[in-house]
């Protein structure tokens, strides 16, 4: 159609890469994603953080879970599949992860979305919030404090389900020998937390 | 649909764009896309897993296009000219040609859009015209000659 070659079809036209990205920011200014994510840098690692707009409802980190991917596809079912990229929602879980690993925060501020878990996790993981920096607590107090003493065990499982690791600081509940049992993220990132803190394990 | 709508926004974005640069012009190009997205992130969480995300996206796209000039036929403002006279001896600047594809009728010019700048097959072009695949190849076919009779030296 460009020239005089009459059986051709029209080429696509070409895009201006920098139209479309001003386009698509624009789009995002006025969506309201369900879900908004960035993928931060961290000392432990890339984190897959996700806020929805109660508060922070998910800090993943990257490599455990296989990747970007599967993390917003468990977030898109379990949650909303309008999940959209906005690192400009996420400022405030970065400036706040960046003072605690800086040793200049000891305490988060961030609101949370507990909307992922029920009754008792739920508990389990609202007590956890509730240990200061530097301490540790065993399986058997978070289940106390969460209105049942007998169920460490359960308190455990709820505690892997846990999908805010750091901010809600399951790396500082521990066995009541010491030992430091499992955690989301592998066993080298519940060290990295807890030598940041000051905790001698 | 449970898949995140971020990879569905990363894989349409530009095509969509292309079709609503081509379809409505670069300056209300945004206002369309941004339109058309937002249309697309409400109704996400009800489209059927499986469907045809671009056939689905592109038939929004058209639509807005349309409300644009729709919205545009009521305003005093001339329609945009088509330039008159065709450069032969070297390619067409893309502006001018899709000048001359949006001031096709509308079935012609829909089905030429939605093919060559939206990069749908035939049979999608179908889809979101609500027409015979049939109906969508002879209006792209009908367009195409048209242009071509206009745009081929004398």
């Amino acid at each position: 159609m460009t020239d005089s070659t009459n059986d051709s079809t029209p080429a696509l036209p070409a895009v201006d890469a920098a139209a479309l990205d001003a386009a698509t920011r624009r789009f995002l200014d006025a969506a309201r994603p369900d879900v908004a994510y960035a993928v931060l840098d961290s000392p432990v690692g890339e984190l897959v953080a996700a806020v929805t707009p109660t508060g922070l409802v998910r800090l993943a980190y990257e490599d455990f879970h296989g990747g970007v991917d599967p993390i917003l596809e468990d977030l898109s079912r379990r949650l909303s599949p309008r999940v959209l990229e906005d690192p400009r929602r996420l400022d405030a879980v970065r400036r706040e992860l960046d003072e605690y690993f800086n040793n200049t925060r000891t305490d988060f501020d961030l609101p949370i979305d507990w909307s992922l878990y029920s009754d008792f996790g739920r508990r389990v993981l609202q007590a956890t919030a509730a240990i200061p920096f530097g301490h540790t607590a065993s399986y058997g107090d978070v289940a106390a404090r969460a209105g049942n003493p007998k169920a460490s065990r359960a308190a455990g499982r709820a505690l892997g389900a846990n999908a805010i690791p750091i901010v809600v600081p399951c790396h500082r509940v521990i066995g009541t020998s010491g030992k430091l049992t499992g955690y989301t993220g592998g066993m080298h990132r519940k060290e990295a937390l807890l030598r940041l803190e000051g905790i001698a394990f | 649909m449970n898949r995140p709508f971020q990879r569905f926004l990363d894989e349409q974005r530009e095509p969509v764009f292309r079709f609503l640069v081509a379809s409505v012009g670069r300056e209300a190009a945004d206002d369309c896309f941004q339109e058309t997205f937002l249309a697309a992130l409400k109704a996400w969480p009800k489209l059927r897993a499986g469907s045809n995300e671009r056939a689905w996206v592109m038939t929004i796209a058209h639509r807005k296009a349309m409300d644009h000039h729709r919205a545009r036929a009521r305003r005093p403002v001339p329609v945009e000219e088509v330039p008159e006279v065709a450069v032969h001896d070297a390619p067409l600047a893309d502006d001018e040609t899709w000048a001359r594809v949006r001031a096709l009728p509308p079935k012609m010019k829909a089905a030429v859009l939605l093919r060559y700048a939206g990069d749908l097959t035939h049979a999608e072009v179908a889809v979101a015209l609500s027409c015979s695949e049939e109906a969508a190849r002879r209006s792209a076919h009908e367009g195409l000659k048209r242009l071509r009779a206009q745009m081929s030296p004398t």
